[in-house]
């Protein structure tokens, strides 16, 4: 009977513990922005991201489980651009949530706050899946993790304003330890400058972008469409005028296309982590950035 | 600056021409300004390509999200389709059979949505029909967006949360038909016009519990379109309880019950004297649907591969009045009493092995159950006069396969063994493509 009192108690006392400790609920699309948000929140928050770096953003499917998370979320952070198009919108409208509705503080799209690239010409779906408002995938250039990291502090503390100090406190460490870890990144890519490579979508463009890398091939034909025996054949001629220094390609993605193609040109193929989470090194932010510039300088030495 | 006046003395003691030193202080100056007007300029013109890169242009920016799903169908049919019915079913006022045999082109379907402020969004998905010319409205609603505490609210003509596939548009369909359960419960597909209350717990584990209160302008409801009268003509309830299991699997199970009266729901049936009589059904009719679903894909990434089984229990009590020969056209009206206990489920599993290609089996099964006729039991008339209600499980076999090149076409193959009529078994082979133009669309899970 005491025993039982005893678990009463302490199941009394956590639940009455539990909104103090997690005081905000953030229900981040990805998660390298689940990881931005924990590391300005830090305890002020619970941080569930809708997607593990094993899952392609662009195919995910309004599961009853993400639905029941947005119905509670004080905030909701996505990359937008189109990229959760075909389920962040049913989420949305079946969670009976105003607070993260469009137009409200509780909804973020990353990519609204930073400069897009390949902001398509021309909009046609015989190009494959392209994304009129430009490539979602924002993260990838750490300059852009800085300005995202600008407009969810200011959104925290709107949202949340009684932890207010906390949220600009943590912003003002976060921005100092980015800083130095950038200008560190920037030295060890300087030998990344020029290098060409093979994506397998173009889920690398920021990054190539920062490093001034060069596309030199995508394993997939068009945008979204899986990689074809003809175009694996097409880029392995390509190849031969072009040659790229590494083959690269993201945990959600099948390595058989890569390996084709490295075993055709003897180009090395490198599985990039993409996302916090994508390797066991990428834990966080820092280590997304750290890993994924390691790995590139051991491959292309 | 107190080191630029330290390093000007140090210059000045070794002995070096002051005025260079002057000019080198000025130079620095200048240059100092000019990066910080150029950083100025910079900052100034990543904003600009931030704005330009997210904002829409021109006038057209707040049209609505529009989407166009065309689909066209072969139709190999060893049975005369116009003879089709549902053997120990009451016929449920709609085309309920597989279509045209030959090259036909299915229902073209437009759909419009967009938020149309804070509060509301609404949608529009007309049909349009390739044989009659017409234009139909297949759902048009708006749905609440600010209500909060898991509350929504929607109203207008939408597709009935009965079950699992009814509230799924038939271009999302696995098959190219409605399983036999939805033929003949639903009279394929119900769409009410009504209002529709749901809210989602708060809870990790998804929980909605949701009414719906309509006109009952389709079966099992009737007179077709709906009765003459105010107040509610329908009504379903629902509930749905789903999650995650591990890492690749999601699963949800609902329950639902539809209550309606239908008053004077007509059916025609050929009766012991070879005449076609109108019959007709007064009284209530209560259907309860089990539903379960059932996704598994490795690390919930179904871009290689996935399966997806699917399955839905139905059971309907009727009870009322049935009135023979409401015309007269043969052995004159005669009204007696009328009830009935009938089931109905289907099972499907679909699979895709490899990027693109899928798979899937359906097995359908109805359950004629018990009937009570009142006017056979009187010796009035015989059950030879009711031919469609005489006792029969219908069953069928499915199987398709399917090639989707993008997200937005798709191409399939389906074949069938249909024996829902009582003496000849139907063999149907279907190819059909259906694609969407436009707006990338959001599909229920």
């Amino acid at each position: 009977m005491k025993a039982i009192l005893k678990i009463l108690a302490a199941s009394g006392l956590s639940l009455a513990a539990l909104p103090a400790a997690a005081a905000l609920n953030v229900f981040a699309c990805e998660q390298e922005w689940a990881a931005l948000a924990q590391e300005l929140a830090g305890d002020k928050a619970s941080v569930y991201s809708a997607t593990t770096a094993l899952q392609d953003a662009h195919r995910v499917e309004a599961r009853p489980s993400l639905i029941a998370r947005v119905r509670s979320a004080d905030l909701v952070i996505c990359a937008g651009a189109e990229l959760e198009v075909g389920w962040l919108p049913l989420l949305l409208t079946q969670s009976g949530n105003a607070r993260i509705q469009p137009g409200s503080a509780g909804y973020l799209e990353a990519s609204q706050f930073v400069p897009k690239l390949e902001i398509p010409k021309v909009v046609d779906r015989a190009l494959g899946d392209v994304h009129p408002s430009g490539n979602p995938h924002v993260h990838l250039d750490p300059r852009n993790i800085a300005k995202v990291a600008d407009v969810l502090t200011e959104r925290l503390v709107q949202i949340d304003p009684a932890s207010a100090e906390v949220y600009k406190a943590r912003a003002g460490v976060f921005h100092e330890r980015w800083r130095a870890a950038m200008s560190r990144w920037e030295k060890e890519a300087a030998r990344l400058k020029g290098v060409p490579v093979v994506v397998y979508h173009k889920d690398m463009s920021y990054f190539l972008n920062w490093a001034g890398m060069r596309e030199a091939g995508s394993l997939e034909p068009k945008p979204g469409l899986p990689p074809t025996p003809a175009h694996l054949a097409e880029l392995v001629e390509r190849m031969k005028r072009d040659p790229a220094k590494v083959v690269v390609y993201s945990p959600y993605n099948s390595p058989r296309a890569a390996e084709f193609l490295s075993e055709r040109t003897k180009i090395p193929s490198l599985m990039l982590p993409f996302t916090v989470g994508g390797t066991d090194k990428a834990k966080d932010l820092f280590g997304l950035f750290d890993d994924t510039i390691a790995r590139l300088l051991a491959t292309v030495k | 600056m107190k080191k630029a006046k330290l390093m000007v003395l140090a210059v000045a003691a070794l002995g070096l021409p002051h005025a260079a030193t002057a000019q080198t202080q000025d130079e620095l100056r200048t240059l100092r300004e000019q990066v910080r007007q150029l950083d100025k300029r910079v900052s100034e013109a990543e904003q600009a390509a931030i704005q330009a890169s997210s904002r829409p242009t021109g006038e057209n920016a707040m049209n609505p999200a529009i989407s166009v799903i065309l689909n066209g169908i072969y139709s190999n049919l060893s049975q005369d389709p116009n003879g089709f019915r549902i053997n120990g079913f009451t016929p449920t006022l709609g085309e309920v059979g597989p279509g045209v045999r030959g090259l036909s082109l299915g229902e073209s379907e437009l759909a419009l949505a967009a938020n149309i402020d804070h509060h509301f969004r609404g949608t529009l998905i007309a049909s349009i029909s390739p044989d009659n010319d017409s234009i139909g409205v297949e759902e048009g609603y708006i749905q609440t967006l600010s209500l909060s505490y898991g509350f929504t609210v929607k109203a207008g003509r939408f597709f009935s949360g009965v079950g699992y596939q009814n509230q799924i548009h038939a271009h999302a369909w696995d098959f190219t038909d409605a399983p036999l359960a939805s033929k003949a419960f639903l009279g394929n597909q119900l769409g009410e016009d009504g209002v529709q209350l749901k809210w989602v717990a708060p809870t990790p584990l998804y929980f909605d519990l949701g009414v719906e209160l309509g006109r009952g302008r389709q079966f099992p409801a009737g007179p077709e379109g709906g009765r003459n009268k105010n107040g509610v003509g329908s009504s379903n309830v629902f509930a749905h309880v789903g999650g995650d299991l591990g890492t690749s699997v999601a699963w949800q199970t609902g329950v639902s019950y539809l209550s309606t009266s239908p008053q004077d729901r007509t059916f025609d049936d050929p009766d012991s004297t070879g005449t076609t009589v109108t019959n007709s059904f007064s009284g209530r009719s209560r259907l309860w649907v089990l539903d379960g679903i059932l996704k598994w894909a490795p690390n919930q990434n179904p871009t290689y591969t996935y399966f997806k089984l699917q399955g839905e229990y139905f059971r309907r009590k009727e009870d009322g009045n049935l009135t023979y020969d409401t015309t007269a056209a043969s052995l004159g009206a005669q009204t007696g009493g009328f009830a009935s206990g009938q089931s109905g489920w289907y099972l499907q599993g679909v699979y895709q092995f490899v990027p693109m290609w899928r798979v899937g089996y359906r097995y359908d099964r109805l359950n004629a159950g018990t009937t009570g006729n009142g006017l056979v039991d009187s010796g009035a008339l015989t059950a030879a006069d009711f031919p469609i209600l005489a006792a029969y499980n219908p069953t069928r076999h499915t199987v398709m396969v399917d090639w989707s090149p993008s997200e937005f076409s798709r191409v399939r193959l389906q074949a069938a063994s249909d024996k829902s009529r009582s003496d000849v078994t139907d063999k149907q082979v279907f190819l059909q493509y259906i694609v969407s133009l436009g707006a990338h669309g959001a599909h229920k899970f």
